[in-house]
């Protein structure tokens, strides 16, 4: 076989023709499978390793609603196991342990990873027609530059003084002075060091993910051919690189305050703990679209698939991506209306955090546009994506009473928050991991999930975490407030007790519902029939490649003729258009008026 | 937010600030979920039925920008008023009760002016740990701040907040309507004790309240 070396302006990729033209001895196993250079391979590492801290975190979950429901008594099992010493029983420094990990963990340990390592690894070279990123090495880094950062949290849990306890916000000075609360002592240094790690791998990947989508595009893959996945995970590299770098900034000056005897947040030497939260939050909200484009992205491409419609309105789809990520750099100050922040700062930060709601809204009614009409195949991933919109829509609207700043006043470090929070983090983006998941696993894994235990997975899901976070909103309206150990100190809240033994009977059914989707997943690896090359009869890139794809992923790179989304096209009597596919006779430049009909080989559907 | 008593002069622009968007976000709500439910049912996969082909409709997009926009913008601006009243304007210090606050693990320590009517001075009149007095029907202004961390001032049924900076002092008025004993809640995450940094305002007429000073001020 004779080397091949393509020129880059060949087919746009610096790597070989054909799958199997790699001209290297066979690779050992730590260099395939654990410091592999193919984004797929590192892709799923994301994935296993986000799901483990997925869980965990979702454990931490189930500890402070046992505590919420019922505070200081003995708990079962676990109080022997982790509370010994003090008869089975959570202390208050436990408790804001828990949830200053538990909202770590969640956002910079599972969403973040999953949705941009995970499924951006192994879908954007896939989708976009490439044999793998533009820099395989540095991808390899950004895997391995996290693992670091997991473990130096994880011995967070084991120091003295504990884990940290000043929330997953760390405001100062309370994050500051190790003596305020234990966990402000080595946890909190421990805290600090693991995220500039993890924002190191974002930014790795990010710039990655940004040139790979610039640069490796297949013949006649124009940027308005992108499906929306790959737009939205554009989008979120362009967020990752501009923001991270500002909570690195964060974190290092605060690590300097705590080390070496610095003033940045602390006023005995002229510092100030408003500027923490203004650096923090500049990156903080940015961060918060970092978590939900993604699963927006792959939510269109979803529904699009299993409604066998195209997606209704891609133009403002995609400028309403650009429109939030924009708009998500100038509304920071609504984390702070009542932070002692310059309140005419709080008409500012009003306005423009109203004016975000509204290209979501557009979105959501570009979804509703794409089932309008639709041929609606209802299987587990598409319930998962229409749950993520229907759940997205409520997480949305309650933003807007705390972007309303009379009433923020109120509900501002409230359960309101709370509730807001993760609707659009738990019922947004994780459905639309879960869709994601069960959408993408035959290509990852090359076997497929049971669909039937899928939507057993969802249901019991989506009706569990209504019940959980839904009664936050009446928490909130009521004032009770978060991150408080025992709120039925007051007089004010302790009426609300039963609703939160409620709540947290409900958060135990959720946590149980997931072991389904765990058992599916584990399941369909070792046993799952064997999934077929494009067993959702979908459209885009990844569904030519093999199920699973080979290294280098593509026989031959394919080339485009059309958008992501001809379902339903009157040029062939099949359903689906792929991307890829070459119809004999005329294409026509504009949609609409059938010029022949072309049956695609081998079976119609 | 009508879910419990407001006795706050501002608090009923508050709740109905909250109604309003309440009403809005509700109708918004059930219009989407209501659609999105009934398309689910009635576009249902169905053997023969091929969905329809098109890509969008302009004049849909445009309608559903300017509309939901205007709603939005014109939400803001409405609110700009209660705000600033709220957080921006202030009474006059010559004509309110004016009171220091500071927050201090785990405690609430506040101090009236005395005869010199000056706050910070001397003949400062110090009340008890967590207990706070201010007079009904008359603007009480608080001039807030921490001693360690942040805290946060947080009184339910007054629809104030505001946390409480080390290094800061930052006013806090509002005006009572009702007497009374409240509970003042630590909003903001303080350490291992915010849960319990419980301290009582008491609401009561003028003459009580000026019996209360000069009681404190024997002590």
């Amino acid at each position: 076989m004779s080397k091949q070396k393509a020129t880059p302006s060949h087919d746009g990729n610096v790597a070989h023709d054909g799958a199997h033209a790699h001209e290297h001895p066979p690779l050992s196993f730590w260099r395939k499978y654990v410091f592999s250079t193919d984004h797929k391979v590192i892709g799923i590492q994301f994935l296993f390793t986000a799901l483990f801290f997925f869980t965990l975190g979702g454990l931490l979950a189930l500890l402070i609603r046992t505590q919420l429901a019922w505070p200081w008594e003995e708990i079962p099992v676990i109080g022997s196991l982790f509370y010994a010493e003090s008869g089975g029983i959570m202390l208050p420094e436990n408790y804001l342990a828990l949830m200053t990990m538990h909202g770590t963990i969640m956002i910079f340990f599972f969403i973040i990873p999953v949705l941009s390592g995970a499924f951006g690894n192994f879908l954007i070279p896939l989708m976009i027609g490439a044999r793998d990123m533009a820099f395989p090495v540095l991808n390899m880094l950004s895997y391995w530059v996290i693992v670091p950062a997991f473990l130096v949290l994880l011995a967070a849990f084991f120091v003295e003084g504990g884990p940290p306890a000043a929330g997953w916000t760390s405001y100062a000075p309370l994050s500051a002075l190790p003596d305020m609360v234990p966990g402000s002592g080595t946890g909190q240094t421990l805290w600090l060091v693991s995220l500039i790690l993890v924002g190191t791998s974002s930014i790795m990947g990010a710039i990655n993910y940004i040139t790979t989508i610039v640069m490796l595009r297949a013949k006649g893959l124009t940027m308005f051919r992108l499906p929306m996945t790959i737009w939205a995970l554009f989008i979120t590299a362009v967020l990752v690189t501009l923001a991270t770098p500002v909570l690195a900034s964060a974190l290092i000056m605060l690590l300097l305050d705590r080390t070496i005897g610095t003033h940045f947040f602390l006023p005995d030497g002229g510092g100030h703990p408003v500027m923490w939260q203004h650096i923090f939050w500049f990156y903080s909200h940015p961060a918060v679209y970092i978590m939900i484009l993604p699963a927006m992205g792959m939510a269109s491409d979803i529904i699009a698939c299993f409604a066998r419609k195209p997606l209704f309105g891609y133009r403002p789809m995609v400028y309403s991506i650009m429109a939030i990520a924009g708009l998500g750099f100038i509304v920071w100050g609504h984390h702070m209306f009542v932070s002692g922040m310059n309140p005419t700062l709080g008409l500012a930060f009003m306005t423009s955090t109203m004016m975000i709601a509204l290209p979501s809204a557009i979105k959501t009614f570009n979804w509703l546009g794409t089932i309008w009409r639709g041929d609606l195949h209802l299987t587990a991933p598409m319930f998962n994506a229409l749950a993520f919109v229907s759940t997205f829509v409520i997480g949305g609207l309650s933003g807007v009473f705390a972007a309303a700043t009379p009433v923020d006043i109120f509900i501002q470090d409230t359960y309101w928050i709370v509730g807001h929070i993760h609707y659009v983090l738990f019922g947004g983006s994780l459905f639309g991991v879960f869709a994601a998941i069960q959408y993408w696993f035959p290509k990852m894994f090359g076997r497929m999930m049971d669909d039937r235990l899928g939507k057993w997975h969802f249901f019991l899901t989506f009706i569990s975490f209504n019940l959980v976070f839904f009664p936050m909103f009446i928490l909130g309206a009521y004032g009770m407030p978060r991150r408080v150990a025992d709120p039925y100190e007051y007089q004010l809240f302790a009426p609300l007790q039963p609703l939160n033994q409620f709540m947290t009977i409900s958060a135990y059914v959720l946590g149980a519902s997931q072991l389904i989707l765990g058992y599916n997943f584990i399941w369909a690896l070792v046993r799952g029939p064997k999934a077929a090359q494009n067993p959702w009869y979908a459209n885009t890139l990844e569904w030519v490649a093999p199920s699973p794809p080979p290294h280098g992923n593509f026989e031959t790179i394919p080339v485009v003729y059309r958008g992501p989304y001809e379902y339903a096209s009157p040029l062939v009597t099949a359903d689906y258009l792929p991307q890829h596919q070459q119809l004999d006779g005329l294409e026509p430049a504009v949609e609409t008026k059938p010029v022949q009909k072309t049956a695609i080989s081998p079976a119609s559907r | 937010m009508g879910v419990f008593e407001n006795v706050s002069t501002y608090g009923a622009q508050v709740d109905s600030l909250y109604l309003l968007v309440l009403i809005v976000t509700g109708v918004a709500f059930f219009l989407v979920e209501g659609v999105l439910i009934y398309f689910l049912i009635r576009y249902r996969h169905r053997e023969g039925h091929r969905a329809m082909y098109t890509h969008g409709n302009r004049r849909v997009e445009i309608v559903w920008t300017v509309i939901p926009g205007f709603m939005l913008f014109g939400l803001a601006v409405y609110q700009y008023s209660a705000w600033t009243q709220i957080k921006i304007d202030r009474p006059n210090e010559a004509e309110a009760v004016v009171l220091s606050l500071e927050a201090e693990q785990f405690e609430w320590y506040a101090a009236y002016p005395g005869s010199d009517g000056e706050l910070g001075t001397d003949d400062d009149i110090g009340s008890p740990v967590n207990v706070i007095h201010v007079p009904v029907n008359q603007p009480v202004i608080i001039r807030l701040t921490a001693r360690d961390v942040l805290h946060s001032f947080f009184v339910p049924v007054l629809r104030i907040k505001q946390d409480a900076i080390p290094g800061t002092t930052i006013p806090v008025w509002f005006e009572a309507t009702q007497p009374g004993e409240y509970e003042i809640v630590c909003a903001e995450l303080c350490g291992l004790g915010h849960y319990r940094m419980r301290a009582f305002l008491t609401v009561e007429s003028e003459t009580e309240f000026q019996a209360w000073l000069a009681e404190m001020a024997a002590r």
